[in-house]
C-alpha cells in the first residue's frame, strides 16, 4: 500500500496527502482548504488563551508539502484566515514564511466565509473560484453543481468503529464527481460526514472517506462509518 | 492529644447543659475537649468514626460564643461540606438547637441552588452561620466585597475534611482557607474527619503555615482530639453455598441471600463500586422480590429528579433497600439503615469503614455488615479489609502535591476580589499546606499562565486577561474576565455527558439509516465514550432496564425498552472508580505466599490457591510472578503486580509497545485489581527460554523515560487528563447546556491543543500540572513507578503448557473489559481492508 492515495475528481487523477493537501502531480498542483490562520489569537481576544502556535505549526505543515511536491501552482481553497482580525494578527514571520513559499509558483487565494476580502499582506492572487482543468474549485460547496467539484467549508472528519474503539480523523469526502477536503489549519475542527451538512452533497452514504492517518491515508466506505 | 482520665473541662454554659438534660442527652467528652480548645482560640482537628455527635461537637464552639451577649452584625463562622446536599442537612439539625435555646441565629446555606436574590441579600446582610461548598466559598472570596464580607468571621468549620483534602477540590478549599487567615487575622478552624492514616496532614491543613525568611515553611499544626473506638462493627463475609466464580464482578450467586438479609432488617443500604453494577444487582433483586419490598436505586447518572425522590423516601423510612454507588458514602443521615451490604470487593480499608459507618448511626450499638465477594480475587480482598478493620488500620492516600491548574484558578478568583499583589499572594499561597512545596518561580509562571497565557512567544500581551495596575496590584482586565471565571469556577469536570433518551428510530425503507424520533421520556446520563462503544442494536441495563441502543442524535442517546427477558449484551461491569488500594493488594499478596491462612478463606479459595502451587507458582509476598502458556494458537503472559487497573493498563500500554519492538507481535491485553494479561501471536515463553526476551528488561523502569513519553503523545487517558487541567485552569470554557447542541462537533478540541503545545512548549506549565495529575490519576504513574522498583530482581517466570487457576481469572475477563492495544492507526488499515475486500467481491 502506498503511503498517498489515489482519488480522482472528474477527469483530473490526484493523490491524497496525508498532511490534507489534494495533489496533481502531472500538472504540479496542489490543493489546501481551510488553513484558519490566527484562530488561536481569535480565542486569545476573547479570553482563551490558546497556545499561539497555530499558524506557524500550519505553515510548517504546508511548507512541507510544498517542499515534497514542488508545485507551480497552490490554490488555497478560503477560510485561509480565521477571522477579518486576523491579518492585523498574524506575526511578521508567519508572513515572511508565506511569501518565502510562495518564491517562484503562482499561488491562488480563493475567499471564504471568514475571509471574503483580499487580505494584501497574503501575496498571490484572489479569487472567488477557479475553474481547474474541467473542476470547479471553490469555498462552499454547491450542491446543485452538476460539473465536478472540489470545496472546502465543511471541515469533514470520518469516524470508524471496530471493536469498541472509535477512531475519528479528518478526512477527504469524495464520490468522484465531488470532493470536500479536510480543513488543514491545526487548531480546524472536524464535521463528522454523517452530519446533515452533507447530505445534499453526498447520495446516500456512495461516498469514500479517506481519512488522515500517521504518514497514510485511508480509504474507508461511507457505510463503514459512524456518527459522532 | 487530650488525657481522657483528666476531668472534663467545665466549659458549657447553663442554658447549654439544659438543653443537653432537657433532651436527656450528656455531652460527650470530645464535644467539651474541642469546646474548651475552640474557646481558647485554637484551630481543631476532631477526628472520630461516624456517629460520633462530630457536627454537633464542630458547632457548639460557635453556638456558645453566639449565646454570649448580642449576636454580632456579621458573619461569625462559616462551614464548608463536600456535598451541597449535605450543607442543607447541617442546616436543618443545626436550626434545632439554635431554635430550642433561643439564641436568635440566623443559620442560612449558599449553593448552587440559592436563588440570586437571596445571594445579594446574604451580601448585604450576612446570616450568623453560613452553610456552603468549596465552589461557592470561591465564588464568595472573589466577589469585590469579600474583604468586608468576612472581616469579621471567627470560625469554620470543615466537614468530612478527609474527602475533601484527596481531591482538587481539596487544594481549592485549602486556597480559599489560606485567604480567609488572612482576610479574618482572628479566625480559627475546626476540621471534622473520619480516621485517618496521618491526621497530622489534616492538621496542618487547618492552620497557615509559616514561610521562614530563608524560604522554608515552618510546621504549624492544630490542636488535635480522637475519638477511638467507636462503633464496633460487626462485619461478615457472605459464605458462599458452592464456590465462589473465578472472576467477574456480578455476584450473581449471592442475590438470594442479599434479598435475605434485606427481609431480616429494617434498611439496608447495598453498597457496589460501579454504576453498570448497580444497574445490575437492582435488576437481579427485583427479579426474585416476591415480597415486593420497596427496593430503590440510586447512582449519580439517574436523573437528578429521580435521585431526590430515592433520597427523600429513604429518609422517611419508606425503603427497605437501597441498591447505591459512592453518591452515598458520604456523612448525609439517610434514616434508620441498621445493614450495610457491601457487593464486590471494598478496594480500600478506610472505604470499607465510612460505608459501614452508614448504618447505625449510634456509637453504642455495634454497625452490622456483610461483605459480598464476586470472585475468588475479591473474596481475599474481602479478607484482607476486614482484617485492616479489625486492626483499625487505614489506607486514606498520602497528603497531596496541590495542582497548578487550580491555583491558576485561585489566582484569576483574587484578581477578580480587587485585585493582589504578588509578593503577598505568594506568601499566602505557601502557607496552605498543599502548597508548601511552591517554588516562587512556578508560582511566577502561574501568574504569567494566568495573564497572557505564559507562553514564550509573547503575543498576547494585549489580550491579558489580569495586568499589575500602578499600585502594583493585578486586577482584572475587563469585567467580562470576570464573568468567565464566575462560569467556570470550581474543579470538578464532568466526562462530557449524553442523555439518555427513549425513543426509536423511523425507516423510510427497510436497510436505510433512517431518522431517530425523539420525544420520549429521559431515563438519564451516560458518558459519551461509553455510548461511542455502542452500535445500533446493543442492549445494556440503564435506569434499572434492559435498553436497546438506537442511535445517537446531537446529544440524546437515543434507547428502546426490550421485550421481558432479554439480556444485555454489553458487559454489566465498566471499569472500577477505585483501584485496589497499595495496602489491601500488599496484604492479599501476604495471604497467597501464607498456606496457613488459606483455610480462613471461604469460597473454595484454598483448593483453587493449592492447585495453582502445584501446577504453576505462587510467589512470595515480595515477589511478582509471570506465567507464559500457548492456548487456541495465542501465546499468553499473565503478570500479577497486585497494583490497581489504572497502574496496570498504563503497564500493559507500555508492555505490548516493548513486545512490539521486541517482534512478538502482541495483540491485545487485559487489566484487572490484581493481573495483566497480554496475548499475541509469537511465543514469549519461547524468545525468553532463548534469552531473546528477559522479564527484568521487558518490566525495567526504563519503560518510564522514552517509551512513556512516546506513547503520551497520543494517549487518549493523557489527552482526558489535559482537557480536566485546561478547564479548571481556565485556559479553556466548560461546555455548557445548549452550548453542544450547535457546536458538539466543531468546537475547539482539547486534543489539538495538547498537541500543539506539547510540540512547541513541553515544559509549559500547563503540561506540568498534566504530569502531575498522570502520576496519580487515570495513569497511576507513581503506583508503576513504585511497582517496578519494588519488583526489580524479584520476578518469578514459570512456562506452563496450560493456562493455570490463577490465569483464568485474569483472562475470563477478556470480553468482559475493554481490552486494549488496538492502535488507531490498526483500526483504520482494518477498516480499509474491508473496503478492499468489498471491491474484490
Amino acid at each position: 500500500m502506498a503511503a498517498t492515495t489515489s482519488l480522482a475528481v472528474g477527469p483530473l487523477a490526484f493523490v491524497a496527502d496525508a498532511c490534507g493537501a489534494l495533489v496533481d502531480a502531472d500538472e504540479r498542483v496542489l490543493l489546501v482548504a481551510d488553513l484558519h490562520l490566527e484562530k488561536g489569537s481569535a480565542y486569545a481576544a476573547r479570553g482563551m488563551l490558546l497556545p499561539p502556535y497555530d499558524s506557524r505549526a500550519t505553515l510548517a505543515l504546508l511548507a512541507q508539502a510544498v517542499r515534497r511536491w514542488q508545485p507551480r501552482l497552490v490554490v488555497a481553497l478560503g477560510d485561509t484566515l480565521h477571522d477579518r482580525g486576523a491579518a492585523a494578527r498574524i506575526a511578521q514571520d508567519d508572513l515572511a514564511t508565506l511569501a518565502g513559499l510562495q518564491a517562484g509558483r503562482d499561488w491562488i487565494w480563493l475567499t471564504g466565509n471568514h475571509d471574503p476580502d483580499p487580505v494584501p499582506a497574503l501575496g498571490g492572487t484572489v479569487a472567488a473560484e477557479l475553474a481547474l482543468g474541467g473542476v470547479m474549485l471553490r469555498h462552499e460547496p454547491r450542491p446543485g453543481e452538476t460539473g465536478p467539484e472540489i470545496a472546502g467549508h465543511l471541515h469533514p472528519a470520518g469516524k470508524v468503529r471496530l471493536r469498541g474503539r472509535a477512531v475519528r480523523r479528518r478526512c477527504f469526502v469524495s464520490d468522484g464527481r465531488r470532493c470536500v477536503m479536510p480543513a488543514f489549519g491545526t487548531y480546524a475542527g472536524g464535521l463528522n460526514v454523517l452530519d446533515g451538512a452533507f447530505s445534499p452533497l453526498f447520495a446516500g452514504r456512495r461516498f469514500t472517506a479517506h481519512m488522515l492517518g500517521a504518514g497514510r491515508v485511508y480509504a474507508v466506505a461511507g457505510h463503514q462509518l459512524s456518527p459522532d | 492529644m487530650i488525657d481522657d482520665t483528666s476531668p472534663p473541662p467545665d466549659v458549657l454554659p447553663p442554658r447549654f447543659a439544659q438543653w443537653f438534660a432537657g433532651r436527656g442527652w450528656t455531652p460527650r467528652r470530645h464535644q467539651l475537649d474541642l469546646l474548651a480548645l475552640a474557646r481558647q482560640g485554637q484551630s481543631v482537628l476532631l477526628d472520630a468514626p461516624t456517629g460520633a455527635g462530630k457536627t454537633l461537637a464542630g458547632f457548639l464552639p460557635s453556638l456558645v460564643d453566639l449565646a454570649e451577649g448580642q449576636p454580632p452584625k456579621g458573619l461569625h463562622t462559616l462551614y464548608i461540606s463536600p456535598l451541597k446536599a449535605l450543607a442543607v442537612d447541617v442546616a436543618r439539625n443545626l436550626d434545632m438547637p439554635a431554635a430550642e435555646m433561643e439564641l436568635g441565629l440566623r443559620i442560612e446555606t449558599r449553593t448552587g441552588d440559592t436563588p440570586a436574590h437571596k445571594r445579594t441579600r446574604q451580601m448585604e446582610r450576612p446570616p450568623h452561620i453560613l452553610l456552603t461548598t468549596p465552589e461557592q466559598l470561591a465564588l464568595l472570596l472573589a466577589h469585590r466585597e469579600a474583604e468586608e464580607f468576612f472581616s469579621g468571621l471567627k470560625r469554620v468549620v470543615l466537614d468530612e475534611l478527609h474527602a475533601l483534602v484527596t481531591s482538587k477540590r481539596g487544594d481549592l478549599l485549602a486556597l480559599g482557607l489560606a485567604r480567609l487567615h488572612r482576610l479574618a487575622p482572628g479566625l480559627s478552624a475546626i476540621g471534622l474527619s473520619a480516621t485517618v492514616r496521618e491526621p497530622d496532614d489534616l492538621r496542618r491543613f487547618l492552620v497557615p503555615q509559616q514561610l521562614r525568611p530563608d524560604g522554608t515553611i515552618g510546621p504549624a499544626m492544630a490542636a488535635h482530639v480522637v475519638v477511638r473506638g467507636g462503633a464496633r462493627a460487626d462485619i461478615r463475609i457472605m459464605e458462599a453455598a458452592n464456590r465462589l466464580p473465578l472472576a467477574g464482578h456480578t455476584a450473581l450467586h449471592a442475590m438470594k441471600p442479599i434479598y435475605n438479609a434485606i427481609l431480616a432488617h429494617r434498611t439496608t443500604l447495598i453498597f457496589v463500586n460501579t454504576r453498570m453494577q448497580a444497574e445490575f444487582v437492582f435488576q437481579e433483586l427485583w427479579r426474585i422480590n416476591d415480597e415486593g419490598l420497596p427496593i430503590a436505586l440510586h447512582h449519580g447518572s439517574l436523573d437528578v429528579g429521580q435521585r431526590r425522590k430515592v433520597e427523600a423516601a429513604m429518609t422517611s423510612g419508606a425503603l427497605r433497600a437501597v441498591v447505591c454507588t459512592s453518591t452515598l458514602d458520604l456523612g448525609i443521615d439517610w434514616g434508620d439503615v441498621d445493614l450495610v451490604v457491601n457487593v464486590g470487593a471494598p478496594k480500600g480499608a478506610s472505604r470499607l469503614m465510612q460505608r459501614i459507618g452508614r448504618s447505625n448511626h449510634r456509637l453504642d450499638e455495634a454497625s452490622q455488615a456483610i461483605l459480598v465477594p464476586a470472585n475468588r480475587f475479591e473474596v481475599m480482598e474481602c479478607r484482607a479489609a476486614l482484617e485492616a478493620v479489625a486492626d483499625a488500620a487505614q489506607d486514606t492516600p498520602e497528603a497531596r502535591k496541590g495542582a497548578l491548574d487550580v491555583l491558576a484558578q485561585h489566582v484569576l478568583g483574587m484578581a477578580c476580589a480587587g485585585g493582589f499583589s504578588i509578593d503577598a499572594l505568594y506568601a499566602e499561597v505557601v502557607s496552605a499546606a498543599p502548597y508548601g512545596w511552591l517554588p516562587r518561580e512556578t508560582f511566577d509562571r502561574v501568574v504569567r499562565f494566568v495573564a497572557t497565557g505564559g507562553y514564550a512567544l509573547a503575543t498576547y500581551e494585549r489580550f491579558a486577561k489580569i495586568r499589575e495596575g500602578k499600585d502594583g496590584l493585578w486586577r482584572v482586565a475587563n469585567p467580562r474576565i470576570a464573568q468567565q471565571y464566575r462560569m467556570n469556577v470550581g474543579t470538578i469536570v464532568e466526562e462530557p455527558m449524553l442523555k439518555v433518551r427513549l425513543g426509536r428510530i423511523r425507516r423510510s425503507a427497510p436497510g436505510s439509516p433512517g431518522a431517530p424520533v425523539r420525544g420520549g421520556r429521559v431515563l438519564g446520563e451516560v458518558e459519551e465514550y461509553f455510548a461511542e462503544t455502542l452500535l445500533p442494536g446493543d442492549t445494556f441495563v440503564f435506569a434499572g432496564e434492559v435498553l436497546r441502543f438506537e442511535a445517537i442524535a446531537e446529544t440524546d442517546v437515543i434507547v428502546s425498552r426490550t421485550s421481558p427477558g432479554t439480556d444485555p449484551k454489553i458487559p454489566s461491569y465498566a471499569g472500577g472508580k477505585f483501584p485496589l488500594s497499595t495496602f489491601l493488594a500488599e496484604r492479599v499478596r501476604g495471604m497467597l505466599a501464607d498456606p496457613a491462612v488459606w483455610g480462613r478463606i471461604p469460597g473454595g479459595v484454598a483448593d483453587w490457591l493449592e492447585t495453582q502451587r502445584r501446577k504453576s507458582v505462587l510467589p512470595r509476598r515480595d515477589e511478582m510472578l509471570v506465567e507464559t502458556f500457548p492456548r487456541s494458537g495465542r501465546y499468553y503472559m499473565v503478570a500479577y503486580p497486585f497494583e490497581g487497573r489504572l497502574a496496570h493498563q498504563t503497564l500493559g500500554m507500555l508492555i505490548t509497545r516493548r513486545l512490539e519492538r521486541a517482534r512478538l507481535k502482541p495483540l491485545g491485553f487485559v487489566v484487572t485489581d490484581y493481573g495483566l494479561g497480554v496475548w499475541g501471536l509469537a511465543d514469549i515463553g519461547a524468545a525468553l527460554a532463548q534469552g531473546r526476551l528477559t522479564l527484568d528488561g521487558l518490566f525495567s523502569q526504563d519503560m518510564l523515560g522514552d517509551d512513556l513519553e512516546e506513547w503520551l503523545a497520543e494517549s487518549s487517558l493523557m489527552k482526558r487528563t489535559f482537557r480536566h487541567c485546561a478547564i479548571i485552569a481556565g485556559l479553556i470554557e466548560r461546555r455548557f447546556p445548549g452550548q453542544e447542541k450547535t457546536g458538539r462537533q466543531v468546537t475547539m478540541s482539547t486534543d489539538l491543543v495538547y498537541d500543539v503545545l506539547r510540540r512547541h512548549e513541553p515544559d509549559h506549565v500547563l503540561l506540568e500540572a498534566t504530569r502531575a495529575d498522570a502520576a496519580t490519576g487515570l495513569l497511576d504513574l507513581r503506583r508503576l513507578a513504585d511497582c517496578l522498583s519494588r519488583i526489580r530482581g524479584r520476578i518469578v517466570h514459570k512456562n506452563l503448557d496450560h493456562v493455570s487457576p490463577l490465569a483464568v481469572s485474569v483472562l475470563l475477563e477478556i470480553g468482559r473489559e475493554a481490552v486494549y492495544g488496538e492502535a488507531a492507526e490498526e483500526i483504520l488499515a482494518q477498516a480499509e481492508a474491508q473496503l478492499f475486500e468489498e471491491a474484490l467481491a
